[in-house]
């Protein structure tokens, strides 16, 4: 059963600001949806309200067809950091993510090599994370999302280290796991490169973000 | 039956937020008076009865002592209540009136300590003693300090008043822990012969006006935690 | 889960080796204590199990604050939180980690101590059992404290300021049972087993605290 994603009145405060609210659609499995908007207008906000980490002031986030109900467990979520430890060598990282997260019953994530080499990356699997430059460690970063698989990606400003060829190669990545009929939110401020992906655009401060 | 849902309604009512702040502003005036009262004529009983043939005049700290002991528990059982009440019910007013006990608390146990140390010179020769109650209140002047310091730290007054909820209920299934360990460590060092501070069983002469300072006490709690929980209620929404 | 233990313990060995900064700190504790009290060995001797408890006590609560925050500050408490497994064993996972890598050395650097303090065979056994069932139920309680001040900045003392007072009944019976076993009249068992149910009791409580505590501050 293919997954579907479904937001309905959705309101998140910050302190007594309310950032945003009636924010609501529909994702359907291959559909990616972006959260464009001006810095301090909710992209944040939404993508931690739709992980579960910020409990939403009201409305609810459902998800169909995966493994689990909860959305939270069915999604990856990468923030602005990496959750990988500097002291451990990239190799180390993506084994203990891979092993922690396990498997969900929609699909097996790939060996922890393959991933490091889908990254653009193989040769320095061995390096300490914290000696990588900032654009290697985003790409790392990435790499968790293909070590153990979830049907929806939540991520926020991912290819804000990125330089072109590692912001192509990124999309290619997207591209893969909607075709595999997996879903992805992206919070960015560039373009993701894809094709027919749908727009929602925050204003911030409680205006409303319409779904284009 | 229907007597005892009106009485729920009611009480659930006192619970809104507005009504709570209407209600303690009708209120107030008159618990201050109240107040006030009592307490004028507990210190006129404390200071009119007569002294202990053994104490002598000293015995008098009790009747401030023991009432500050009384309510630096009874502070703390409020704010267990408050802490499930912002866990459980996620109410707002549960946070406000943990946040506002929690300094009043503390003031209780430090007149508790201060009074119960000024009548240990006099009477045990020594301005402290390691006794198992002494040393037990000391623990929760400790965990209110704890509090205050915690509660003060974090900006964010709704996730501060959750998070420390949960430190005042770990703190709260401790208390007969930490009392029932000091009482152990205590009677496995010296025996509690001679320092016990219960004595002779209380003459009704010492009884009255502790009584009425004990009542003078618990009703000086009520308007110090119901303003600062209407004020700040009504500011923070 | 098997996982995450063994993260964490090759986190604390590299992170600037901190089981070592533990045991260093101890034994700097317990050295400094004759300066104090001066180099009576009968003295040294009769307070020996309670210095090297206070030592011990002190030394577990370096570090704690770091149980969560780190994490928190590279964002893998958020991944943590939106997994299947329930916080409440993550917490737990963490927390037998940290008591490996900073609780279990200092009680095997404890008999060595014990020398020091001119304290006999029986002492020093009895001091190093109850410090090993004793120290997992205050790096419990640190959890509590740790998950609390997870988001305060320089959370380092408040954490120790709020546990110290939780951990004074472990202190009570890990020091009462060491003196126990000595001293002839008082029985060993007695407090021996209450600081079993001590650490027990907490090994319930101090996960499921924490894990609420870093549930109800994410955001």
């Amino acid at each position: 059963m293919p997954v579907k994603l479904h937001v309905e009145d959705l309101a998140a405060r910050r302190g007594e600001d309310l950032i945003f609210h009636d924010i609501s659609f529909v994702l359907r499995a291959g559909e990616a949806l972006v959260v464009t908007g001006a810095n301090g207008s909710g992209k944040s906000t939404l993508l931690r309200a739709l992980s579960g980490l910020l409990p939403p002031e009201t409305g609810r986030v459902r998800i169909e067809g995966a493994g689990s109900p909860n959305l939270a467990e069915s999604s990856h979520y990468l923030g602005h950091r990496n959750a990988m430890k500097r002291e451990l060598t990239v190799g180390e990282n993506l084994v203990f993510w891979q092993d922690f997260m396990g498997d969900s019953p929609d699909g097996n994530g790939l060996p922890v090599d393959v991933a490091i080499e889908a990254l653009g990356l193989s040769g320095i699997g061995h390096l300490p994370f914290g000696y990588l430059s900032a654009g290697q460690q985003r790409r790392m970063a990435m790499a968790r999302l293909l070590v153990a698989y979830r049907p929806v990606w939540l991520l926020d400003e991912p290819t804000a280290a990125l330089d072109a060829s590692a912001d192509r190669m990124f999309a290619g990545l997207v591209r893969i796991h909607l075709e595999k009929g997996g879903i992805v939110v992206a919070a960015t401020h560039q373009p993701l490169g894809i094709d027919g992906v749908r727009e929602l655009r925050m204003t911030g401060f409680a205006g409303v973000g319409d779904v284009i | 039956m229907s007597e005892q849902s009106l009485a729920i309604r009611k009480f659930s009512d006192l619970a809104n937020p507005t009504r709570f702040i209407g209600l303690a502003e009708r209120l107030l005036p008159w618990f201050s008076g109240l107040t006030a009262l009592l307490f004028a004529v507990g210190l006129y009983l404390c200071f009119t009865t007569e002294g202990d043939y053994q104490q002598g005049e000293t015995v008098r700290i009790m009747y401030v002592h023991v009432p500050a002991a009384w309510l630096s528990m009874m502070c703390y059982t409020v704010m267990a209540l408050s802490a499930l009440g912002t866990l459980v019910w996620r109410h707002p007013l549960a946070d406000v009136s943990a946040r506002a006990a929690a300094p009043i608390g503390a003031c209780f146990t430090f007149l508790a300590l201060v009074t119960g140390s000024l009548w240990g010179k006099p009477m045990w020769g020594a301005w402290w003693v390691w006794d198992a109650r002494l040393t037990s209140v000391f623990v929760l002047f400790l965990m209110y300090l704890g509090l205050i310091a915690l509660n003060r730290a974090m900006d964010d007054p709704g996730k501060a008043a959750k998070v420390s909820a949960i430190l005042i209920l770990v703190g709260f299934v401790n208390i007969p822990i930490i009392k029932f360990s000091v009482e152990w460590w205590n009677t496995l060092h010296q025996p509690a012969s001679v320092l016990r501070l219960d004595g002779p069983a209380i003459d009704p002469e010492f009884l009255r006006p502790l009584l009425v300072m004990a009542l003078a006490f618990t009703m000086l709690f009520l308007p110090c935690t119901s303003r600062p929980c209407a004020t700040k209620s009504g500011a923070g929404g | 889960m098997i996982a995450l233990f063994l993260r964490d313990l090759k986190l604390s060995v590299r992170a600037g080796g901190g089981a070592l900064i533990g045991v260093l700190f101890f034994m700097t504790v317990v050295a400094v204590i004759p300066f104090g009290v001066g180099p009576d060995l009968n003295l040294l001797s009769r307070i020996g199990p309670a210095i090297l408890w206070i030592g011990a006590l002190l030394a577990c609560l370096l570090g704690l604050d770091r149980l969560f925050q780190a994490e928190r500050e590279d964002g893998s408490l958020d991944v943590m939180l939106m997994q299947e497994t329930p916080l409440v064993l993550t917490v737990l996972v963490k927390c037998l980690a940290h008591w490996t890598a900073s609780g279990l050395p200092l009680v095997i650097a404890s008999p060595l101590l014990g020398l020091f303090m001119n304290m006999n065979e029986v002492a020093i056994g009895a001091t190093m059992l109850t410090l090993l069932v004793g120290t997992p139920a205050i790096t419990f309680i640190g959890a509590v404290g740790a998950a609390v001040a997870v988001a305060l900045p320089r959370g380092g003392l408040l954490v120790s300021i709020l546990v110290l007072p939780l951990a004074i009944p472990v202190l009570i019976f890990g020091v009462s049972a060491a003196y126990a076993a000595v001293e002839d009249p008082a029985p060993f068992l007695p407090p021996f087993l209450i600081l079993i149910a001590i650490t027990l009791f907490f090994a319930v409580i101090g996960p499921l605290a924490a894990a609420a505590a870093l549930r109800s501050s994410s955001d």
